[in-house]
Formats: C-alpha cells, structure tokens, sequence
C-alpha cells in the first residue's frame, strides 16, 4: 500500500495522499485523495501499466455527521482571593466542561481492481468540506465508466455533488423527492404525496392552541403532549439542495 | 446516417433526448418501455427515442422496487439483515447470503467449516445452474417462443427449488448462510436428491442446447446484435457472464479463490463477440461447467460441524473497521461492503449490485439497434429488479 501511495505522489504532484488504516481483521487499508487532483490520481492508477486499476468495483457514500465532543479541561484562572486578611491574586485550577462540535463530512469510497492482473482491492476515499454547503467531489466518470450510475446514486441518496458528471440527477428516488435519505438525520415526511387543503389552517390553529397550552405554569397534570409533528411541513422543512 | 449526424438538444445539467430528426424531415418517436411492462424483467423503464425503428437515445428508469435495503440495515443487527439479502437478487438467494456472510466473515476473521464450505459450494452451482436456465429460458421467450422453452428450464428448476425447499425451509427465499458456516446441517436422504438432480441435469442441457443453439431464428436474431467490446465492458464495471461473453478472462472463483473454489477444476467459458449469442452460450457453457463442479463437490463431502465452534452469535459486535467481500453471482460481481463502529449495527452497509452496473452500457449497445433487439439485449444483460433497486 505504501508502494501504490509513493508512486501516485510521484506521478501526480500535489496529489494530497493519505493512508487510512482499516483496523479490522479485514486489513483493506485505503488511500485517502485530496479532490483537487483526484482525476488525475484515477487516470494515474487507471493508466500505469503496473497497477492497471481498470475496474471500478464500487462507489459507497458514506454519512459522517457533526460529532459533539464534550471534554473537561483544566483551566487556570487568576482570582483575587483573601487570604490571612490580605487580598492577593492566586491561581486557581478549575475543571471546566467545554463543548465544541466536530464538523462532519460526507465521504466517497471507491474500490478499484485490476482485470488486466487480477490483484485489488485499492480503496480511494475522498471527504467533502462539509455537510451543508461545500459538498462537491471531483466526478470520475470520465476515467471508469462504471461510476456513472453509481455516482447518481450517492448524490440521490447522500447529496454529494460530482463535478463534472454527464448527467446528475437522482436515479433511486422519484425526481421531485426532496433530501437526502441516506443521510444520518434524515427525517421522513408524514405524508410523502402531501397537497394542501382547507384542513391546513384548522390544523395550524389547533397546533398553536396547543403550544399555548403547553407553556402553561408548572402545576398542571396535564399529560405530556407529543411534539407538533411535521403534518405536512414541506414546504417548512429546511431543504437540503 | 450516422449516429454523429443525430442533433442532440442539450440543456444544462440534464441530457434531453433529441427532438429533431437526423435527416431532418419528421419527428422522433418517444417510447417509454415500462414500467408495466412483460419483457422488462420487473419494474424497470426505458425510455427510448427512435427514428422510425431504429434507437437513437436510451435511459434507463428505476427505482420503481427500491425498498431502501440499506438503511433498514442500519438499523437492524447484522444478522437481521440475512433475510433481506433473499430478496436483493431474488433469483439467487444462495448466493446473496454466501456473499453478505463472506463479507462479514471478513470483517472480523471468522472462519468457516470444511463441511459447510462444501454445502456453500454446492448450494451456489444449483443456484447458477437454475439462473442461468431461467435466464435463457426468458430470452427466448422473449424472442417469441411463447413460454415452451421457458417452461422446460422452469421444469428443471422446480426440482432444484425443491431440493432448496427441503434443505432450507423456503424455496426461493433461503435465509441458510450464517456468519461461520450453515443454518441446518444436510441430511442423507437430502444429498441422494440433490444426486439425483445432478444425474439429470446434463441430458436437460444437452436437450436445451439441442433445441435452441443451432435455432434459425434464435441465431439470426442474436449474433452480431447489442455487441459490447471488452474494453468498454472492464471500464463500465461490467462483470459476471456478460463480461466473459465479451471475451474477458475474470471469474471472481479463480480470482480472489474464495471458499474452496480451488479443489475442483471448472474452466471459464469466454465468447469471442460479445453480442447476445455469446451471451448465451456462455450461460449454457456455464451451466455444464457448474455442473462439473457440483459432480466433484457431492461425493467429496466430509462430515464434521457444518458452523464454526467459536462464533459469536448472540451480542455479536464487530470491532470497529470495515471489509469489502465479493463473489462471483450468477448475475455478476455480488459484493457487500460493511463499515462497522463497534455497535450491534452496521454503521454503513452497502450492496455492489451486478445487475445495476451492467445497464450502464445499456444504452451504448442498443443504439442504431431495433426496439425488438433491445428486448433482446436487456434481456441478455439478465437483471433482476430487485437487486437494481434495493
């Protein structure tokens, strides 16, 4: 693995190569790329005539979401403390609780094997920036055929825009569907077929009543009330595209 | 007329299908072929625009029978997700639990019995041999034989899914491979059928190829039609009997030696064309090639535990990490890929289906070609929707 990796980063300069281990029993470790020069890598392995990965097995999307990681600190303050009558400013050690949210990415996985010698399976992977708005990946149906259905599917299914694909758009789920299933916090509609009624303003009037009561004083025995669902809320939904 | 000559109508960001014709006297015809459809081997569109007869643009449609497979596993144990394996390629059951076990075998190093990697063997060669039949027994039907042929491989295959049926529980819907070997050990009075079945099968490919290779109609129909160049075929990820039949060398059996492939000796029959007469010789060669397997398989077969002592089944959390394990389907290149966080769920659970990956050139090989012949060349490609769709 380490050979494949120092000839990509000799062939393709600014390749941007990772090794990622796979610490299962499995040992499929795999080559994390850079998108930017990603293309080139795909053509570099495809082209060599030692590795001839001419055969692109599978494309995966994967869902990382934004991981909450909670962590105690120590932190040293200066207060100004009391002591023996006399004021004085001491250093104070104090175990803080801090919060910060790893940003999560969305993640293709390519597995490559060679026809021509009959060895693999070389697994590429390539993260976008982020979840929300920076989800573009370099395509690579120009180099193997086979990414061009796949492809489709991760953007249908976990919205990863690929550059420079012929035809994107969503192969699985119908052409109007909004979102992205795969996702890890994908919410499904209530009502996938949804069209509005004159019921709708019935159902908001009630809703709201409803979360009036809900903020009543502390005292009532009321049974809780289940959350306002998402009756119909398409339009409300923040839609991911 | 040459296809260059077709003006094409491009939007951006969506391939429009040609409106104006290549010789620019009339229109072109927009046929959408399915979904309800009796040829299209399940709930499958094309849409296709021809020029009189002739297709000059083809897409491909699914989605019609997703059933969102792989999210359910992400929610299910990993061996939950056996049953839903059945019904991936429901044709082949076998094999899609032999390849969701390898993968998982895989990924956390458990080894499997001589015993039950024979009856794996064995299990998977009936299941070819049944595919295949049911394969070529559709393509003739749809080249107008009116169910007669398609009926005489149903005939064999009903007694293969009865062996499946007495083994298994359930004829098409298996649910037998387990992580570490096999749900229910053989039996004796199991093993003299499936002899029997397989003392049989050579005299019914004999009679299939007696009637049908040297057809008239079927050869006028199928050589030289939806011919697809190896070169194209490797780049387009196509694998399984349509790759061999475009003259490639690769069977996943002798390329990655998986389960015990290695003790029996079978050849690889490869096709010079690779149009759909190919196609179906080399499902019909494969056919006796599974044969011989299955004939070095059956009286080979130790006796000892048939799933392995030390497997974990109850709380049975892989390690963190992840594997990618392939077989050789009947339709193709079977291949699951797993990543695992340390939880009773997979965390990201995939199925590489053949038969989606093989339509990608579908288009590339109807072009210029009749409708009646892109019945015939979706039919060699022998997909079934619910491996497309998931």
């Amino acid at each position: 693995m380490e050979e494949i990796k120092a000839a990509i980063e000799a062939a393709v300069p600014g390749a941007g190569v990772e090794l990622v281990l796979n610490p299962s029993v499995s040992a499929q470790h795999s080559l994390r790329i850079a998108p930017g020069r990603a293309v080139a890598v795909a053509m570099f392995l495809r082209d060599d005539p030692e590795l001839a990965f001419d055969f692109l097995s599978n494309v995966t999307g994967v869902d990382w979401p934004d991981k909450e990681i909670t962590e105690k600190v120590k932190v040293t303050h200066q207060v100004a403390k009391t002591i023996d009558g006399v004021e004085q400013t001491v250093d104070e050690t104090v175990e803080e609780v801090r919060k910060h949210v790893e940003p999560g990415c969305l993640e293709a996985v390519f597995h490559l094997y060679s026809v021509a010698k009959k060895h693999g399976p070389l697994v590429l992977r390539m993260r976008t920036v982020n979840r929300t708005d920076q989800v573009e990946l370099p395509s690579l149906t120009q180099v193997w055929r086979s990414a061009e259905f796949q492809e489709r599917e991760v953007f249908d299914l976990y919205g990863i825009v690929f550059t420079g694909h012929p035809d994107l758009r969503r192969i699985l789920m119908w052409d109007g569907f909004k979102d992205h299933p795969m996702r890890k916090d994908y919410v499904e509609p209530d009502d996938f077929e949804y069209e509005p009624t004159p019921h709708d303003e019935v159902l908001k009037r009630a809703q709201e009543r409803r979360d009036k009561e809900q903020a009543a004083p502390a005292g009532t025995t009321r049974p809780p009330v289940a959350p306002a669902g998402n009756e119909g809320t398409r339009e409300q939904r923040p839609v991911a595209e | 007329m040459s296809l260059a000559e077709t003006k094409t109508e491009r939007v951006e960001g969506w391939n429009r299908a040609p409106v104006i014709a290549p010789d620019g006297e009339g229109e072109l015809l927009e046929v959408a072929m399915g979904p309800h459809h009796p040829s299209t081997h399940g709930v499958f569109r094309m849409d296709v625009t021809l020029d009189g007869e002739r297709v000059i643009w083809l897409k491909p449609v699914f989605g019609y029978l997703h059933r969102n497979h792989e999210k359910i596993a992400e929610g299910a144990s990993y061996l939950a997700s056996m049953p839903y394996t059945d019904r991936l390629d429901y044709f082949c059951s076998l094999t899609n639990n032999w390849a969701y076990a390898l993968a998982v075998e895989k990924l956390v190093g458990q080894e499997v019995p001589e015993r039950a990697e024979y009856i794996r063997v064995i299990l998977a060669e009936l299941t070819r041999v049944q595919n295949h039949a049911s394969s070529i027994g559709f393509l003739i039907q749809e080249m107008g034989a009116s169910g007669t042929p398609l009926m005489y491989a149903f005939k064999e295959r009903e007694k293969i899914l009865d062996l499946f049926e007495s083994l298994t529980g359930s004829r098409m819907m298996c649910n037998y491979m387990r992580f570490g070997g096999c749900r229910v050990d053989v039996s004796a009075a199991w093993l003299d059928a499936t002899r029997k079945v397989v003392a049989g099968l050579p005299q019914f490919v004999d009679e299939f190829e007696a009637l049908l290779s040297t057809n008239e109609i079927l050869m006028a129909r199928c050589q030289g039609v939806g011919v697809l160049r190896p070169d194209l075929a490797v780049n387009a990820g196509v694998s399984g009997p349509m790759l061999r039949a475009s003259g490639v060398n690769y069977d996943i059996r002798k390329v990655d030696h998986y389960g015990i492939y290695d003790r029996f000796k079978f050849r690889v029959p490869l096709g010079d064309h690779g149009d759909i007469y190919d196609r179906y010789m080399v499902r019909v060669l494969e056919m006796r090639e599974s044969i011989k397997i299955l004939e070095q398989a059956l009286p080979g077969l130790p006796a000892g535990p048939i799933m392995d002592a030390k497997a974990k089944i109850r709380g049975f959390r892989p390690k963190p990490g992840e594997a990618y394990g392939r077989i050789e389907a009947p339709k193709g290149e079977l291949g699951f890929y797993l990543i695992s966080d340390g939880g009773p769920n997979p965390y990201r659970y995939r199925v590489r289906p053949p038969s989606l990956i093989n339509l990608t050139i579908l288009e590339d090989m109807c072009l210029g070609h009749n409708v009646a012949d892109v019945v015939l060349i979706f039919g060699s490609v022998d997909i079934v929707l619910g491996e497309v769709d998931r």
